[in-house]
């Protein structure tokens, strides 16, 4: 039987088509994967079951009949249940206040009462959590098991897991297999996002893949091999590998030494890190989101100040400037979320000019017209769709992130700061990004290249650093560096 | 106990109700991630029209409850604005609360004309407990919406922590996204947490004319408002701490009547001034350590 | 059939300019229902509000004299909003730059007008900086919530100026809470005679020229419009943001200072304790109408000018009380914040 059948869906936000026309079926107790790059229109497909988003055409079956899921209150009525990427639990309630969380029908609440029912559910569906600890104090893997608990509380015999192991190591990951598949002969329907074709191949009965918001097709995980994925996901043939001759890099400029910083949630987000970093070199910073990745960009261009430690450019110590003293300082700068890095309501042309007002002042006024002809050069340098006087809101992610590496390149800086440059971006705007990467190396830029896509850190990098927990795990040369070695560094094994 | 301090202690009662009320109307909407700066008008309000209906009903608890109603309706309108159509919650807080106040001066206007002696009605009488006792008989000499302000912290500590309805409110003040992914609906959340919060900053403004004061004069409110504002950051959202704060507030103004009244020669305005200044200085204190509910200002939409 | 659908995307262009004109209908609209329950007519009502203040030179010189003061408070507030922060305080920061002139204006008052107007407007703009100075300083050294403390700011003042009316400053011969009056060299002469319309008005319209150049053309404006619009990206990019911040709220409160002098030198020639009078916080609707654009805003200040001179012929001529005025204004804004979100949706036609 279907456990849920979606067909001729389409969704479009704005002028970006999300989902077209894509059909969807879930047997009942399969793991289903929902394979497909950035951006493919997974996500979006997904928050239009669990009734997030609404369809702007389309119809839902659940178990055979027709359903109009207008919020998620209707879903998990319908018993479907979700686990998203960014987890949707209150911080400062307790496990068991975030798993009752409207789902009570008592008008009085009591903790001793909650917290019982939740630790019996979740003894009895093996998904073990404290249930009386405060959200804010759990590790990310301890907050999705408490996800996948609250749906199960309610209920859920359809499960979403919107890339439930991107925030996972390893180790974690092979615990959540374990206990999906023990839910599923149990009698739980599984849909799983992802774009990782290992762990889909390893843990899904059949695929979906979807493409630019359009299903390419269903198969069943013994008929195909993940070369035929990967060719149905990408539609061309994979796979960009740069040869990696062991090139001469030139010396150390940049040198960062014993950094300790705090981030929002945990004290020590960064510990005692160092590395050195060469000019004509790619340093790449591997590693699963959420181990320092954020802290150590915010730190690197200045926006966090480090509690202990030291950053020095060319043996200057630069690790208490200021963003614009570091830019003065010779350092290209790049936010890791280009929306926080930018300006949306400003124009292109000022957000260029933003970083260096100095440079186009004269006699304490903006000089317009040189803020504009430089705009038009760096627009036409790097192949910015848009014109000087555009709002940068309106422009596209992979134009916004040209504007941002125009701005940061254009004074060819000594030290090129690059976080996560090409996440969620198409694959034109990809591949131009790792070009002018490869390009400032080559013009004797040092490149940090920090990166959750472990391919393109492969791709690119002369030598990997990895984070795990806010340590630097281990610095190979990338040409000793198998897939393996660094999996295992990045699940903190050494 | 001195004379002095019994009747200062019973005239710290009677300045902090209004406060009470008010403040634990400001700190539901807070708790549910609305900051709303239509508290003033809304008092303001709240004091005319229970001033009004009692006046033309000739009963206060009708009064009362036509003022509750107006700050219900208050309530629905921030939340048409703010929950509903997202705007800026300063901007509309304060539009509110100049709305209000206009339009409550333009309808004392064409309901009682401009007439030389203000309109009064008989206000509640005062309710004595140990009327006997020399020291508790004159604290314990207040109006029965006092001892309500008292009992309805408790109350409404337990709706916030031991009901359901409080575990939504205190979820989605923190964590809209999350609370809607649990299949509660924001908007509705929201609007009640506004809608009952108005109604207790209604009820906070009637109790000074329906019970202290017995008459509607322009400047009935003058600021106490924004001094509930300032309460729930000084009581960091807890409806306990908030009654510490209010009992400040109303022991600074009635110490400085009192010391007004002995002949002091101190400036008396130092005195009206000095719990603003008291709260701009906690508000120093605070500053980092305040715990802001997490989705304050931030209007909720769903793509 | 035909079928519509709303959706999220940016309305076109032509739909800006009509926002004002559809907010001030739906506002007389809403509004008659008063208007109607003061037993007038509506359609007299406006008339009176719109079109009688225009129709004597004298009233329409009333509007601009009225318009003043706003003007100066509404861009001291557009000012401090561009770069994100929301100073409540134009109401106190006015007081403030009040009891500057007046003082000025009583010690100097019998110098030249050429030493004694200059020294007043600094005066004032050093006064309403400095009652600025207490919230900018703790909203960018402890992230304290400005509008808080600009509020109780405002509140603070109000007693204040009541000490100083009741105590030192009271006026020895009339005896009543007002300040004796400034001295003659200190008043703001008239532009035209007959009217009470003084050189503050001139002055208003050069600080929004000044202000309009900072705002767009100057690295400071840029400053500003980068942090209001996204502090994080103005970080990102090298921008002191606090030190912006902080310099934005200084000169707003400077401007409404600026407001307090010319009541005081153009109108009142004493200090009152009404001073304010609500001139800042109708500042925060003049802004807001005048969708934080300097000159938008000296255009929505002549219309709340308007409206203040027609609310006072309407109430002489029809009886409806005076504080229609002030309901107009207030539901105006409301109406135009909630229109102002429609300029972020089209209607499509399927």
């Amino acid at each position: 039987m279907l456990a849920v059948e979606m067909k001729g869906i389409s969704k479009h936000f704005g002028l970006v088509q999300a989902n077209q026309d894509v059909h969807f079926c879930l047997e009942s107790g399969e793991i289903h994967a929902l394979l497909g790059e950035n951006g493919a229109g997974k996500t979006t497909l997904m928050r239009i079951l669990y009734g997030l988003y609404r369809a702007d055409e389309g119809e839902i079956f659940i178990n055979g009949n027709k359903m109009e899921i207008h919020s998620p209150k209707d879903a998990i009525a319908a018993g479907v249940g979700m686990v998203t990427q960014h987890f949707t639990l209150v911080p400062t309630l307790t496990v068991a206040e975030n798993i009752v969380l409207g789902y009570t029908n008592s008008l009085t609440l009591s903790q001793k009462l909650i917290e019982q029912k939740v630790q019996a559910a979740s003894e009895r569906f093996g998904v073990s959590v404290n249930s009386s600890a405060l959200v804010k104090h759990l590790s990310l893997g301890e907050r999705q098991r408490v996800e996948i608990l609250k749906a199960l509380y309610r209920n859920a015999k359809i499960l979403i897991m919107d890339e439930p192991t991107a925030v996972l190591v390893p180790q974690e990951v092979d615990i959540l297999f374990e206990s999906l598949l023990r839910l599923v002969k149990n009698g739980l329907s599984v849909i799983f996002i992802s774009h990782k074709l290992n762990e889909v191949m390893t843990v899904c009965d059949r695929v979906t893949v979807l493409r630019d918001g359009k299903t390419v097709g269903t198969v069943n995980k013994n008929e195909t091999s993940r070369e035929k994925l990967a060719k149905m996901m990408v539609g061309r043939e994979t796979f960009l590998d740069t040869q990696r001759s062991s090139r001469k890099t030139g010396e150390s400029v940049y040198e960062v030494k014993d950094l300790t910083a705090s981030g929002q949630q945990v004290v020590k987000a960064l510990d005692n890190i160092s590395f050195t970093i060469n000019a004509n070199e790619i340093l790449g910073i591997a590693g699963v989101s959420g181990n320092g990745q954020s802290e150590l960009t915010k730190v690197l261009t200045g926006i966090l100040k480090p509690t202990h430690g030291s950053i020095k450019l060319e043996g200057q110590e630069i690790s208490r400037l200021s963003p614009g003293d570091l830019t003065e300082a010779g350092l290209g700068r790049t936010p890791e979320d280009r929306h926080e890095g930018t300006i949306g309501d400003l124009t292109v042309a000022e957000n260029l000019a933003l970083e260096d007002l100095n440079n186009y002042t004269k006699n304490n006024i903006l000089d317009q017209k040189k803020i504009h002809e430089d705009a038009l050069k760096k627009i036409d340098e790097f192949q910015i769709k848009a014109s000087p006087n555009d709002r940068l809101r309106t422009l596209s992610g992979g134009n916004m992130q040209k504007v941002v590496f125009a701005r940061a390149l254009s004074r060819r800086p000594k030290v090129v700061i690059a976080s996560q440059p090409t996440r969620g971006l198409d694959v034109g705007a990809t591949e131009y990004v790792r070009k002018r990467l490869l390009e400032e190396r080559d013009r004797g830029a040092a490149v940090i290249l920090i990166s959750e896509d472990l391919d393109e850190i492969m791709a690119l990098s002369d030598r990997i650093a990895v984070l795990y927990e806010g340590c630097i795990k281990g610095i190979v040369p990338t040409s000793e560096a198998t897939a393996e070695k660094i999996g295992l560094l990045m699940a903190g094994v050494c | 106990m001195d004379e002095f301090i019994v009747g200062l202690i019973a005239a710290t009662l009677r300045v902090a109700t209004p406060l009470i009320f008010a403040t634990l109307g400001e700190l539901f909407c807070e708790r549910a991630g609305v900051l709303n700066l239509g508290i003033e008008g809304t008092m303001f309000l709240g004091a005319f029209v229970g001033f009004t209906a009692a006046s033309m009903t000739g009963s206060l608890w009708i009064g009362l409850l036509a003022a509750a109603i107006s700050g219900i309706l208050s309530g629905l309108l921030m939340s048409l604005l703010s929950v509903r159509l997202g705007v800026n919650q300063h901007v509309s807080g304060l539009g509110i609360t100049l709305l209000l106040i206009s339009l409550s001066l333009f309808s004392y206007r064409i309901i009682f004309g401009e007439s030389k002696i203000p309109p009064s009605i008989n206000s509640f009488d005062l309710l004595k407990i140990f009327s006997d006792n020399p020291v508790l008989g004159p604290i314990f000499s207040q109006y029965l919406l006092t001892y309500i302000a008292i009992a309805i912290i408790p109350v409404v500590w337990y709706i916030l922590f031991r009901t359901t309805f409080g575990l939504n409110i205190r979820a989605v003040g923190e964590n809209p996204e999350a609370t809607d992914a649990a299949g509660i609906n924001v908007y509705k959340l929201r609007t009640s947490a506004l809608m009952i919060g108005g109604a207790l900053m209604a009820i906070g403004g009637s109790f000074i004319t329906l019970a202290q004061l017995g008459s509607f004069t322009f400047g009935i409110i003058a600021g106490r408002g924004w001094v509930c504002i300032s309460l729930v950051i000084f009581g960091n959202w807890h409806p306990i701490k908030v009654l510490l704060g209010a009992l400040l507030f109303g022991g600074v103004s009635a110490l400085q009547l009192r010391l007004q009244l002995k002949g002091l020669k101190l400036p008396y305005e130092i005195f009206l001034a000095l719990p603003y200044i008291v709260t701009i200085i906690a508000l120093t204190i605070a500053g980092r350590n305040a715990s802001y509910p997490a989705a304050l200002l931030k209007p909720y939409k769903r793509e | 059939m035909f079928k519509f659908r709303i959706e999220r995307a940016p309305a076109p262009m032509w739909t800006k300019p009509l926002i004002p004109i559809v907010a001030i209908l739906v506002t007389f609209l809403i509004t008659s229902i008063l208007i109607i329950l003061a037993k007038a007519n509506p359609l007299q009502a406006y008339y009176h509000f719109l079109i009688t203040p225009l129709s004597s030179t004298f009233s329409a010189l009333e509007v601009l004299v009225k318009a003043t003061p706003l003007i100066l408070t509404g861009i001291a507030v557009t000012f401090a909003f561009t770069s994100g922060y929301f100073n409540i305080g134009a109401e106190g920061q006015l007081a403030a730059g009040a009891i500057a002139a007046t003082w000025v204006g009583i010690t100097f008052g019998n110098l030249s007008p050429i030493i004694a107007i200059p020294l007043m407007i600094i005066g004032g703009f050093v006064a309403g900086m400095a009652w600025a100075l207490i919230p900018a300083i703790l909203k960018v050294k402890l992230k304290v919530d400005e509008v808080v403390t600009t509020l109780l700011m405002n509140s603070i003042i109000v007693y204040f100026i009541s000490w100083l009316l009741n105590g030192p400053w009271r006026d020895p011969i009339s005896n009543w809470p007002q300040s004796p009056d400034i001295g003659s060299s200190a008043i703001f002469f008239r532009l035209i005679p007959k009217s009470r319309l003084h050189i503050g008005f001139i002055i208003a319209l050069i600080v929004v020229v000044i202000v309009y150049f900072l705002i767009k053309k100057t690295p400071l404006g840029l400053r500003m419009r980068a942090s209001g619009a996204s502090k994080t990206g103005a970080e990102f990019a090298g921008i002191n943001v606090s030190k912006t911040i902080f310099i934005a709220a200084l000169v707003s409160g400077g401007i409404a200072g600026l407001a307090g002098v010319s009541e005081v030198a153009g109108i009142h020639y004493h200090l009152i304790d009404s001073i304010s009078n609500e001139l800042g916080y109708t500042g925060i609707i003049v802004a807001t109408l005048g969708g934080l654009h300097p000159i938008g805003v000296a255009i929505s200040a002549l219309f709340i000018g308007l409206i203040d001179t027609g609310s006072q012929t309407v109430s002489r001529m029809l009886g409806v009380p005076v504080y229609l005025g002030n309901v107009v204004q207030s539901a105006l804004l409301l109406v135009t914040l909630g229109m102002l979100l429609f300029q972020n949706y089209r209607i499509k036609r399927l």
